[in-house]
């Protein structure tokens, strides 16, 4: 088995794991105050403070949800409704168009129930939002916008997005910027409070931590409207018991991906352009998308001409090599991918893509399975072609 | 004289979500075969995805399929066959309402997707069969070649949907169920037995791309509301309709004239003329057919010389009629040894020698034995 699709989800680190089931057996709600109680709410203190110093914020930022999904739900709806509250002309939403589906549907919803105006700002060829573009949009009318949210680095392709800037552009107009950074986590240094974002959202399984838990980082300026009513656990903008053994696991995995970023930088980044090398070996004709050089150290991504994305997956699955089209499915049926699209990729191009991601358990020899399967992979899935 | 091969083939499973198709994955996976299970996805929206709206391939349909093949343990995967289906059977489907004549959608789709589109594409990606959950026998002769027929068990039997398999088609088609004499009943237990969840899931009877079973509705909303004239067969106007393509040849409810006929027995319609938008009407002597020509006819396997003596099957769950048929300037030439009645140009005609399935064609036009009714 190749399992070269750790951006879906990677293998939980041996430490989380540890630190999981030694908390799984403990009982205690971090609510409770008997002793039960405050056992477990050091445990979740502790593990936020170590969450805090990973990702460059205050103990205090950290808003724990059910995974990156819901931090974004949380970051877009939360924060329009609030901003909107509080001015009823905030109506506008400025989003990058290759956003994860977690922000782009939310973002939609918004504009079809709540009165949004949801506003799309462009993309170069790498699909990088420049900060001149978020400028021009927020200044055609500042005082009209709710919030802008643009990802730290693209899930599909691999794009690294200036976030600094973009924070810094946002702030000049007072505006909230938001950004999903469940795939830079690990990869790139990620430091909240350097960014001047105004929400983070990051997630517990893409870094080595157990699926089911995630983050909002949330500036203390910042209170958005919960999506989650209830005992107000959060900071009361985001209730439910928290999952003690998760929160444990999750903050390990963090800390731990977060000082092995450097090294896992180089080392699976060198890993990775063996990989793009081998593939551009087998089938010259491939292209690379996604910035060459300034993306995430782990992703590779190549649209294959004349091939069907699916018809490739099920090549590669039936050799044991496991990759993903990198676009969303509805009911399995693969549509060009909103982010390849988005780019300018010729449609026909967009349809036969494929994602390989690799993450802490890669090895040189899950790039030579490829390696030696792609070619002929694509050869005949030349042959079904474009149905 | 089987169709289990002694060499595992790589097939693949086209897998609906319903309990045949899925018993029909898992025996192929027993027999050693290397089994792919595919759900096509023939919706024309793909929104019904998203909403879940019932047919034949919404978001339930495929999950369930998903779910089949991850108990049966083989890779599954979701192909999207909605335009060539769109193309290639539903707008098919309309042009021969609209044209007066009443096609069979399941024919088509086994002749021009499951057997074509979806055939093409797994030869093209390395497979060898493609396997569904039909009820009906191939059967390999010493000399290799094959022949479909019909399923051991005749009340089963299915033959009649894949009669429009050429030899290419067939030496490629796998149909796991029709080996064996199973009652629905029996194949519901196998499901359960196999821990198949679709093991209690009702049957699909309903044209798949019509979700809610209405026909009429469908057609008016693809080709509108058009009053006509009904009219016995002298031509006097006995009411009105409203769309010529709303009636089946031998249809008698629905028909909604006021006053009954002289001599008090029920009227039939006897023909549909889309072109002066009128529905004929008579009694049930006038819808005997002796004689009828097909177009289109293809072959399981050579195509007969000279006049033969054969039985036909003109309807899916019909019964089956001794006839003699010829081929004519590349049609067929059919007559019937009895009159029969109900037979609508559009429809399929399957000849059978004996359980063998030896071709189909469609029906073009139809002789009477009443000299007044038309053709």
């Amino acid at each position: 088995m190749a399992y070269l699709d750790h951006a879906a989800t990677t293998p939980m680190l041996p430490e989380a794991v540890e630190a999981m089931t030694a908390q799984l057996t403990a009982t205690g709600n971090a609510s409770s105050l008997h002793a039960a109680g405050r056992r477990a709410r050091r445990t979740v203190e502790e593990a936020r403070e170590a969450l805090a110093e990973a990702l460059g914020a205050r103990p205090s930022e950290v808003v724990l949800t059910s995974g990156g999904t819901e931090a974004d739900n949380l970051a877009v709806k939360g924060l329009y409704w609030s901003r909107r509250d509080a001015d009823p002309r905030r109506v506008r939403v400025l989003a990058s168009p290759v956003e994860h589906h977690a922000v782009l549907d939310a973002v939609h919803w918004l504009g079809e129930h709540e009165g949004a105006t949801v506003e799309y700002l462009p993309v170069d060829a790498y699909g990088r939002v420049h900060p001149d573009a978020l400028c021009e949009a927020v200044a055609r009318d500042p005082g009209s916008v709710a919030l802008a949210t643009v990802m730290w680095a693209n899930n599909e392709i691999g794009t690294i997005m200036p976030i600094g800037e973009l924070a810094a552009v946002a702030a000049e107009f007072d505006v909230p910027l938001h950004s999903d950074a469940v795939q830079a986590v690990g990869q790139v240094p990620v430091d909240f409070a350097a960014s001047g974002l105004a929400a983070m959202t990051v997630s517990g399984h893409k870094i080595g931590g157990p699926y089911g838990i995630g983050a909002l980082l949330l500036g203390r300026t910042h209170s958005p409207v919960p999506v989650l009513h209830g005992g107000g656990q959060e900071r009361h903008v985001r209730s439910g018991t928290l999952d003690v053994p998760a929160v444990a696991a999750f903050a390990t995995a963090a800390r731990i991906a977060t000082e092995h970023r450097e090294r896992f930088a180089r080392e699976v980044g060198a890993l990775r352009d063996e990989l793009v090398e081998a593939v551009r070996t087998a089938v010259p004709d491939a292209v690379l998308g996604g910035d060459p050089h300034d993306r995430l150290p782990a992703n590779a991504h190549f649209s294959f001409p004349g091939c069907e994305g699916d018809s490739l997956l099920l090549l590669l699955d039936a050799q044991g090599i496991e990759c993903s089209t990198g676009s969303a499915c509805t009911a399995g049926v693969a549509q060009p991918s909103h982010v390849v699209l988005a780019t300018g990729t010729d449609p026909d191009l967009a349809r036969g893509t494929l994602r390989f991601t690799l993450g802490h358990t890669s090895t040189r020899a899950d790039v030579e399975a490829l390696a030696k399967a792609i070619g002929p992979a694509v050869e005949r899935a030349r042959t079904a072609g474009l149905s | 004289m089987t169709e289990t091969s002694p060499r595992p083939l790589r097939v693949l499973a086209a897998m609906s979500g319903g309990v045949d198709s899925a018993v029909a994955a898992a025996r192929a996976a027993e027999a050693g075969h290397d089994v792919t299970g595919v759900h096509l996805a023939l919706s024309a929206n793909p929104q019904s995805f998203r909403t879940g709206a019932r047919g034949c391939c919404t978001i339930e349909d495929s999950r369930d399929a998903r779910r089949a093949a991850d108990v049966i343990g083989i890779p599954f995967y979701v192909w999207d066959l909605a335009e060539r289906f769109r193309e290639d059977v539903v707008e098919d489907f309309v042009a021969e309402y609209e044209a007066g004549r009443t096609p069979n959608p399941c024919l088509r789709c086994n002749e021009k997707i499951k057997f074509a589109a979806l055939l093409d594409k797994a030869l093209a990606l390395g497979f060898d069969a493609v396997c569904t959950g039909h009820y009906a026998k191939v059967v390999t002769l010493a000399d290799g070649t094959r022949e479909l027929h019909r399923a051991s068990d005749e009340a089963k039997d299915q033959s009649y949907v894949l009669g429009v398999l050429d030899e290419r088609q067939l030496a490629h088609a796998m149909f796991p169920l029709g080996d064996t004499v199973t009652t629905k009943d029996e194949i519901r237990a196998e499901a359960e037995r196999r821990g198949l969840a679709v093991a209690k899931k009702p049957d699909s009877h309903d044209i798949c791309f019509i979700a809610d079973g209405d026909t009429q509705g469908f057609l008016a909303s693809r080709l509108g509301r058009a009053e006509g004239d009904i009219v016995d067969e002298s031509g006097n106007r006995l009411g009105s309709h409203d769309g010529a393509y709303g009636f089946t040849i031998g249809q008698r409810k629905g028909l909604r004239i006021g006053h009954p006929a002289p001599d008090g027995k029920p009227r039939y319609v006897l023909d549909i003329s889309p072109v002066n938008n009128t529905v004929t009407v008579g009694p049930a002597e006038a819808l005997d057919v002796t004689a009828l020509t097909a177009i289109r006819p293809r072959w399981c396997g050579r195509a007969p010389e000279g006049p033969g003596t054969y039985t036909a099957q003109l309807r899916a769950h019909g019964g089956e009629t001794e006839v003699t048929a010829e081929l004519v300037d590349g049609g067929l030439r059919v007559s019937f040894t009895e009159p029969v009645r109900g037979v609508a140009p559009g429809q399929a005609i399957v000849l059978y020698d004996g359980t063998r399935v030896v071709g189909s064609a469609t029906i073009a036009t139809t002789t009477r034995r009443t000299a007044a009714a038309l053709s």
